[in-house]
């Protein structure tokens, strides 16, 4: 499989990466030469063979469903680029 | 004074109990090398000598009493990756402008409760994304070998390679580094230093910054076997806070250094004979198995059937968790903003400003291997694979195999800015071709310096082990390092 330039755009726009039509153009060559790379692993005869989930066995560790830690909005807001009142400052979403 | 920057951590650990000099002395001869030496090897992005100095008199007063740490008064160099409380951390991206964590990840909380001392923050491959430190936003480390009669400047290695670089060139007694792929051990290969990627579980995750995260690790880059077995029982943990840690008490690493490898059986593994590699890799690779069997180990042909298909897993997996875990940096809750005509043009400008090339090109495939339509020919595929190689370690350990010896790189380190790995992508993941196989098993794996290339470079091997047997590891390694020696670069820096 290769992608073609339109792929790359809406990637890019899935991604959240805004690009210009030279990177978007250069990233199609470099995105395909990674999926020529990758292609190889359809040669793996995977029948019957589980997907991995976890790479140790393990189980999900629980715990009581207290609160154990909070009570830290500056601490969480003190590397906002923008925040007013502890809280995030964005653009406006809503008209 | 200078010269206490060439001590081991273990010689240093026992002058300073013996009050041969003191933590802030050792302290104040590392920060005079960061001086004389960071402008040109770049291997610290932010250098905290107010905090070390506190830290290393706080260790004095400690020794003083007699009940210093493990690691007390030891001047340690921090890669960026890891969060330090309000201390620069930004995983080398220009992403994370300004940011300060109000938290310190659990690995270096452990080394400072243990009283080591921090020096700064080291450079690193921009999100631990690279394999030769030229991805960071604050530019490529200089690896302080360099080959004999020749002025070209080569990498360290990545994404570690601030690590590695200063732990060779004495600008801190030992490192932490991460290992998403080979970005322990590769670095340590291309320097001559010691590197170890623990098993999966063993370093809690907390606090370090998220590339890859069902396959991320942190270790030591050391000067030597030994101190890499210190660095590591203190980094280890048990840790609630990260789900993925596991419950096995740390054991004594160091305990294990000096023991004998008679009787156990060394795997060779046939696929990591590849084509193309230098005749040296191979004749290295034989030199260590001549020490492990003089040492009275037995040596045994093995298969790892899966080995050629771990690197193109690796590149569905990896960036499809990087996609993932690269989606919080959106200009909302900390480092760079850029602003838009609204909110998705606030984020779309945000992150094409703040990623650099490689990083965007690894969100973008992981992005498209998720999406609608090819998440079971790629991402599946991929996992199911992953099965498959995980399986293959299984079955020789299975069969009796107690660790693996490999290559740790398939060449000696190259040159900043080669032209041949700028121009293909996928050249430069080939870098990772022997240790990325370790990370998609989550089995631990060590590099160990073992020889000289024909331009005086170094190169490692790599010892794979059972999982949580790092003591196997620790152990065969120091075996190899007693027959090769240790290697140092000519100082020219």
């Amino acid at each position: 499989m290769s992608v073609d330039l339109a792929t790359v755009r809406r990637v890019a726009h899935l991604a959240r990466i805004a690009v210009t039509d030279q990177e978007a153009e250069r990233m199609t060559g470099e995105l395909n030469a990674i999926l020529g790379f990758v292609e190889q692993l359809g040669e793996v005869d995977v029948s019957g063979v589980e997907p991995m989930t976890s790479v140790t066995p393990m189980e999900m560790k629980k715990r009581a469903d207290v609160v154990t830690d909070g009570g830290k909005a500056a601490d969480i807001v003190a590397n906002a680029p923008a925040s007013d009142e502890n809280f995030f400052l964005v653009p406006k979403v809503i008209e | 004074m200078t010269d206490l920057t060439r001590l081991t951590i273990a010689e240093a650990r026992t002058k300073l109990r013996a009050k041969e000099f003191t933590s802030a002395e050792l302290t104040d001869a590392y920060l005079d090398a960061i001086d004389a030496a960071n402008g040109e090897l770049n291997a610290y992005v932010k250098v905290t000598p107010d905090k070390a100095r506190e830290m290393a008199r706080a260790s004095d007063a400690k020794l003083a009493s007699g009940n210093g740490g493990d690691l007390e008064g030891i001047p340690l160099g921090i890669k960026d990756l890891f969060g330090t409380e309000g201390v620069h951390t930004q995983a080398a991206s220009h992403i994370l402008d300004g940011f300060e964590p109000r938290y310190e990840s659990t690995v270096t909380a452990n080394l400072w409760a243990d009283g080591a001392v921090m020096l700064g923050k080291l450079n690193m491959d921009e999100f631990a994304m690279g394999s030769s430190n030229e991805t960071s936003h604050y530019g490529p480390v200089k690896n302080p070998w360099r080959a004999e009669g020749s002025n070209l400047d080569l990498v360290p290695g990545g994404s570690s390679g601030g690590s590695a670089s200063a732990v060779s060139a004495w600008l801190c007694a030992g490192a932490t580094a991460t290992d998403t792929g080979g970005s322990i051990r590769q670095p340590a290969a291309f320097t001559g230093t010691v590197g170890i990627k623990p098993t999966y579980g063993r370093c809690s995750r907390w606090g370090v910054v998220a590339f890859a995260s069902s396959l991320d690790q942190a270790g030591p880059i050391t000067r030597d076997v030994r101190d890499a077995a210190i660095m590591l029982k203190s980094m280890a943990s048990v840790d609630e806070k990260d789900t993925t840690s596991v419950n096995i008490p740390v054991p004594d690493y160091e305990a294990a250094i000096g023991q004998s490898v008679r009787g156990m059986r060394i795997g060779i593994p046939k696929e990591y004979r590849v084509d193309g590699m230098p005749n040296e890799i191979e004749t290295l690779w034989q030199k260590g198995i001549a020490w492990l069997k003089d040492a009275g180990a037995e040596i045994v042909d093995i298969s790892l059937p899966h080995t050629k298909y771990a690197l193109p897993a690796y590149y569905i997996v990896a960036p499809a968790e990087a996609s993932s875990n690269l989606a919080r940096y959106d200009g909302v809750r900390y480092g760079l903003r850029v602003p838009g005509k609204d909110i998705a043009d606030m984020y779309e400008q945000t992150r094409a400003a703040g990623f650099g090339r490689e990083v965007k090109r690894r969100i973008m495939i992981g992005t498209y291997v998720l999406s609608a339509g090819y998440y079971d020919a790629y991402y599946l595929q991929a996992q199911k694979v992953r099965t498959l190689i995980k399986k293959d370690f299984e079955d020789v350990f299975a069969a009796g195999i107690d660790t693996i010896l490999t290559p740790a790189t398939p060449s000696a380190a190259f040159g900043i800015a080669d032209q041949d790995m700028a121009a293909d992508p996928v050249k430069m993941y080939l870098n990772d071709i022997f240790t990325v196989t370790v990370n998609m098993a989550g089995l631990p794996g060590i590099a160990v310096p073992a020889g000289l290339d024909s331009k005086g470079l170094p190169l490692g091997l790599q010892l794979i082990g059972r999982p949580f047997e790092e003591e196997t590891l620790f152990r065969t390694a120091h075996v190899i390092e007693q027959a090769a020696g240790r290697f140092e670069p000519a100082k020219w820096w």
